[in-house]
């Protein structure tokens, strides 16, 4: 068992006070002094890389400011046991379970391996995802509370896996989904908290545009004209030839551009995959730029996602899609699919537009492109629905909320 | 003037919890209406219309919003927005008129009542805890200076789901207004303002403008 030391991050809550106001800061000030003192357990599979330890890296911090005492545990376990638990994953999103019945046997002894090494004495216990959802305590002496926060879409899980998981879920005092959807009917309380951006990172704060210019420049994207930018992984789910596609069809009346920026393709065989059939689909079109950027290129995602006039991410299928989120909240209008989390960003009409086909992505592109004003008040829009709902400040004041309400119920 | 009463700001910190029903279409949202726990019908009514202050078009009520987006219904759709949060006093009023609107329009129109809905409507229900904030007003120009700086969420508290805490069909700040401070024709104009078609921020100036008029007069 490994304790995290999160990653230096120099910013404070009252940072945040310039984006949010100094009177919602003072509130979770408030909020806070009731849970006072409060020690919170996190454990996840990993420090580094991954949703959860970026989400986690910015919600200790945070936490430990509001004086509670957080701790953040990640598990160990050999090569069989990440196997398994990517299995589980993919089976729990819907694919088949190609394991034997010995995997449940192999991923139960790394779950007591892990279990000697740590103490679970914490006021509130989060575990999150399934890999080491098995942790919690049924015990006689169990101490604090136990929640399990689940990041994944448990909506049409793989009938074997999710039998034999479930038994440890219903021992939980609750569960956090990231959207009704991804929920599952469970005998203990649901609660929602959304995903959520951190504003002042390296891939939301606010930039000079010269470092924008600098960026588009960098990679022969013509700033006077406007640009289509889908940031994704290389991914038959996130639709890129579709995108390239409703582009064709948009290039017919604007003489606009694409940006395909993402990465993934170098370790990952499926990735080189699409990427050649991207590449193919958009042939010798100057105008299509296809970035296939390494993992540290925050800075220039932030800089595309700036520079461009649209937004889209026309997934098949998709979690939350917080790709969306870092759209909207640097007031981009944003086209996208109504599929997974989407829809609970991009309000039709209000905080951006949805479409469900090729077609449809390319006629709300026009739309946009025709209408100036009213995609910039859908920007507008889609950033005040963002610092309301899905930034890390929210995020931590839903925990804030959740440990308090566990009090008042005890 | 100083009132008999500080007025006392406090804040609510909301948690959402995931109901158990579901509705795919109007017969089930209608059954759904009947069935849900109060704690939904105060989400997804007088909760929604905070969750969205910063917009003033569309539906704020989700059901209203729902009918319109996924089952193509705007008729039912303005019926139930045009159910006014304003009036209702307790949840149980509120979610009776809500069932009648729906099941009246599945009688009028039995051929949409079971009809696959785009999306899926999922009902949630508000868990809220209360927060005591450092700030008090015992004067005229100390609610003023309050109201400019208090967080969206308390003033969602204070001035739209007072609503249902008083049962007198006001708000906190008008009560407080007529009852501890004697401004009873500033408590009605405060009264007056139109949640619907206001952002909280909007609102929020508009009872600063209010109040300064009252200050100069």
């Amino acid at each position: 068992m490994t304790q995290v030391q999160t990653e230096v991050v120099t910013n404070r809550l009252d940072d945040y006070s310039t984006l949010l106001g100094s009177e919602e800061i003072a509130e979770l000030r408030a909020l806070a002094e009731r849970v006072k003192g409060r020690s919170i357990q996190m454990v996840n599979s990993t420090s580094v890389g991954g949703g959860v330890a970026e989400i986690l890296n910015r919600v200790v911090p945070l936490m430990e400011e509001l004086n509670l005492s957080v701790k953040w545990d990640v598990i160990t376990g050999g090569e069989d046991f990440f196997a398994i638990t990517k299995a589980f994953h993919n089976s729990l999103h819907g694919e088949p379970y190609g394991l034997s019945d010995q995997s449940f046997a192999t991923f139960l002894a790394y779950t007591e391996q892990n279990r000697a090494r740590l103490q679970f004495d914490a006021d509130f216990t989060v575990i999150h995802d399934p890999q080491p959802a098995a942790l919690v305590d049924s015990g006689p002496g169990r101490k604090g509370h136990w929640i399990w926060r689940c990041h994944i879409d448990l909506s049409h899980p793989n009938r074997r896996v999710w039998d034999f998981l479930a038994p440890f879920v219903n021992r939980y005092d609750a569960a956090i989904f990231s959207s009704p959807s991804f929920a599952r009917q469970l005998p203990i309380p649901q609660y929602l908290f959304y995903p959520s951006i951190d504003p002042l990172s390296e891939k939301n704060r606010e930039l000079e545009p010269e470092v924008v210019a600098e960026t588009l420049a960098r990679f022969q994207i013509d700033s006077r004209r406007p640009i289509l930018t889908q940031i994704s992984r290389f991914d038959r789910l996130k639709d890129p030839v579709g995108v390239i596609r409703a582009y064709q069809l948009v290039k017919r009346y604007f003489d606009c551009q694409l940006v395909l920026a993402g990465g993934g393709a170098a370790d990952d065989p499926e990735g080189e995959i699409v990427l050649a059939e991207v590449r193919e689909a958009a042939g010798k079109d100057p105008d299509v730029h296809i970035l296939d950027l390494p993992p540290w290129s925050a800075l220039e995602i932030n800089a595309l996602q700036r520079g461009s006039t649209v937004i889209i991410q026309k997934s098949l299928r998709e979690g939350f899609g917080l790709t969306v989120t870092e759209g909207l909240w640097k007031k981009k209008p944003v086209v996208a699919s109504a599929v997974g989390g989407i829809p609970t960003q991009v309000i039709h009409k209000r905080t951006g537009l949805l479409a469900h086909s090729v077609e449809g992505t390319a006629y709300q592109i026009r739309f946009l492109l025709s209408n100036p004003a009213i995609a910039q008040k859908l920007g507008e829009q889609g950033r005040e629905h963002v610092r309301e709902n899905f930034l890390i400040v929210s995020n931590v004041r839903r925990y804030l909320t959740l440990f308090l309400h566990f009090e008042q119920k005890a | 003037m100083r009132a008999s009463e500080p007025f006392q700001f406090e804040t609510a910190s909301y948690l959402i919890r995931i109901g158990n029903h579901t509705a795919c279409n109007l017969a089930e949202m209608q059954k759904g209406l009947e069935e849900c726990s109060d704690g939904s019908i105060f989400y997804h009514t007088f909760q929604s219309l905070g969750r969205h202050h910063f917009l003033t078009e569309g539906f704020s009520n989700d059901f209203a919003q729902w009918a319109l987006s996924a089952c193509n219904r705007p008729v039912l759709a303005e019926q139930l927005a045009s159910l006014d949060i304003r009036d209702y006093v307790s949840l149980a009023e509120l979610r009776s008129d809500l069932r009648r609107v729906v099941s009246d329009y599945c009688v009028a129109n039995p051929d949409q009542a079971t009809q696959t809905a785009f999306e899926t409507f999922f009902f949630c229900e508000t868990v809220e805890e209360e927060v005591a904030l450092p700030l008090q007003a015992w004067t005229l120009e100390e609610f003023r200076d309050c109201i400019s700086h208090l967080p969206h969420a308390s003033l969602q508290f204070h001035f739209i789901t007072s609503r249902l805490r008083l049962q007198l069909g006001t708000n906190d700040f008008s009560y407080w207004l007529a009852k501890d401070l004697g401004q009873k024709e500033l408590a009605r104009r405060l009264d007056q303002i139109d949640v619907y078609t206001n952002t909280l921020d909007s609102a929020r100036t508009q009872i600063v403008e209010l109040v300064e008029r009252e200050l100069h007069r």
